[in-house]
């Protein structure tokens, strides 16, 4: 039971970074950003590749710097080239497929046995040290996304991301504010790209694995982690958004394990349901107002025919 | 200061919908100029302020503003010295952003050479507060509240406030007040006529009010079909009625002055 706890923590810190891109992409800017699956492959693959090679620590930022890439093509298609948003990223995720078996080296999966990771390392640090290091991959893990999450609420709060979030806000507003939004849309990309590289590249040193199709659905368990954490904590503020996002995730991974050993629903069927989940979480607002549109109806209706 | 040469704009060029908003228009304001505009229903008010402001770029003519040339400089590079408030209250500001935040937004983008990742400082924050004061609306004891929860005369208000944080060398006011109550609308007029004074700006005002045009600023310009029909100032605009204007506009365009807007106002 602890193992499954400590599982579920350390995957729900690590893949709240996903959710944490969507926030800035889809909530902040409000662009549904679909580079996100191949992208998180992309970290991993990078991830992957260069921690076989001896490198675990060079991998996380070389990673990143991968993903903002990645979120560059997109931004470019959109902004300068006029390619509807959604388009943009569902093109540029394609054209990932190829590049991620590239930087595998042209297999569809890798696997990093014997190598030494960022998670391993600290263990053996911890351990040499004389410490129980059992804790040490959830230690690592809450840190870095934390981290992150620090900054990034640091980030919304100066000049260039007040500018960011009044892009996504209010777009006739910011040009007669003399800020320009293709800039503010492609720094906005690169950052949550930058974030979703992140979180591959942390699971693919965690898992010591990735697989070509480790991405598939990666955007909507991201949508469900954010969504989840709002209706938590509510949807007000930056810092609630940032906290949200690690508070779904969580409670998304503990959803997932308690599916997984009690075997409620298969878990083959969790991605069914994930998306069922999602899809109905973003159309409550069209739900509830139909419902109460057919409720005032009715009550017409009643009144007339008596 | 603003020195307009001869601009043209034609919309949706080569098709049924083909318009000429603005045909060979010329226009010179001096520094401080307080400028008010009038007109029909499509004269091109709104067009010659989008053209000023960027929103488009003219098909010919030049636009100079103080020294520099601005013809072919985009929309967000011009807004850093133009300072603009539309009629929709809702345009000009963020409204999940908390009015700290938005007053932010327009005090950083105009100290243009500090680093993108300075914040709002504690001493910012007192002056916003000291400026929401002046506006007298209680604003200044609801900075971390959503702009969103504002009212139209309020936003509208704070957009003002945020136009003219750091002084723009021009302000752009395209009916600001029409989409307002009595009251609001009244109060921001108000507001805009105090900052305009305080603090020297010169400015470019359209408004369906004719009363208002005659008695705000100091010159009075009217408009039909792309280009100003009438241009007063001085002692004969102070002599000058509504039926005065009225009249001079048939002279002018041989025709009556249609704007829906114009005949339902006082």
């Amino acid at each position: 039971m602890l193992l499954i706890t400590q599982t579920a923590l350390e995957l729900g810190f690590l893949y709240a970074l996903v959710a944490m891109a969507l926030f800035l992409s889809y909530r902040i800017l409000d662009i549904a950003d679909l580079t996100t699956d191949g992208c998180f492959v992309l970290g991993a693959a990078v991830s992957v590749t260069l921690t076989a090679a001896g490198h675990p620590f060079l991998a996380i930022p070389a990673a990143m710097a991968a993903g903002a890439c990645a979120g560059f093509v997109t931004a470019f298609l959109q902004t300068r080239l006029g390619v509807p948003s959604i388009l943009a990223g569902i093109v540029t995720n394609t054209g990932l497929y190829t590049v991620n078996l590239m930087a595998m080296g042209w297999r569809s999966n890798s696997s990093l046995l014997g190598v030494d990771t960022i998670f391993s390392l600290l263990k053996g640090a911890v351990e040499g040290a004389g410490v129980d290091g059992a804790w040490c991959d959830l230690l690592l893990a809450a840190v870095v996304t934390i981290l992150a999450g620090v900054v990034l609420y640091w980030f919304l709060g100066t000049r260039l991301g007040l500018s960011i979030r009044a892009t996504g806000d209010n777009r006739d507003m910011v040009r007669a504010s003399s800020v320009n939004p293709t800039f503010t849309i492609t720094v906005g990309l690169c950052i949550a790209n930058a974030l979703t590289a992140l979180s591959g590249a942390m699971v693919g040193q965690y898992q010591k694995t990735v697989d070509i199709n480790a991405g598939t659905g990666i955007v909507v368990i991201g949508l469900a982690c954010l969504i989840i954490g709002e209706t938590v904590l509510g949807r007000r503020t930056v810092l609630k958004g940032v906290i949200a996002v690690m508070v779904g995730s969580i409670i998304y991974r503990f959803i997932y394990a308690i599916v997984f050993y009690t075997r409620v629903v298969p878990v083959d069927c969790l991605k069914l349901l994930t998306a069922v989940i999602v899809g109905l979480a973003i159309a409550a607002p069209s739900i509830k107002k139909w419902a109460m549109f057919q409720r005032r109806k009715l009550a017409a209706g009643r009144k007339e025919g008596v | 200061m603003l020195d307009i040469q001869n601009i043209s704009k034609t919309f949706n060029p080569g098709t049924v919908n083909e318009k000429q908003a603005l045909s060979g228009l010329s226009l010179h304001l001096e520094a401080g100029e307080f400028v008010t505009i009038i007109g029909s229903n499509g004269a091109g008010k709104s067009t010659l302020l989008n053209a000023v402001a960027g929103v488009f770029y003219v098909d010919q003519g030049r636009i100079t503003l103080g020294e520099k040339d601005i013809t072919f400089q985009p929309e967000h590079r011009r807004s850093q010295v133009i300072g603009r408030l539309f009629q929709d209250p809702l345009k000009g500001t963020a409204p999940t952003m908390t009015i700290e935040e938005n007053l932010a937004l327009a005090f950083l983008r105009t100290t243009r050479k500090s680093n993108p990742f300075s914040r709002i400082s504690r001493r910012d924050k007192e002056q916003f507060r000291e400026k929401l004061a002046l506006l007298d609306m209680g604003l200044e004891d609801r900075m971390t509240q959503p702009v969103g929860l504002l009212s139209g005369g309020q936003r509208q208000a704070l957009t003002l406030l945020m136009a003219t944080l750091t002084t723009p060398e021009l302000l752009l006011l395209d009916e600001h007040t029409a989409a307002l109550d009595p009251g609001a609308a009244d109060k921001v007029l108000e507001l805009t006529r105090q900052v305009v004074a305080r603090e020297k700006i010169t400015c470019l005002m359209v408004t369906h009010n004719m009363s208002q045009a005659l008695t705000l600023g100091s010159r009075t310009l009217m408009m039909a079909d792309g280009g100003i029909v009438l241009d007063v100032s001085g002692a004969e605009r102070g002599a000058m009625t509504v039926d005065d204007l009225l009249r001079k506009f048939r002279e002018g365009t041989g025709r009556a002055l249609d704007n829906d807007r114009m005949l339902l106002s006082d």
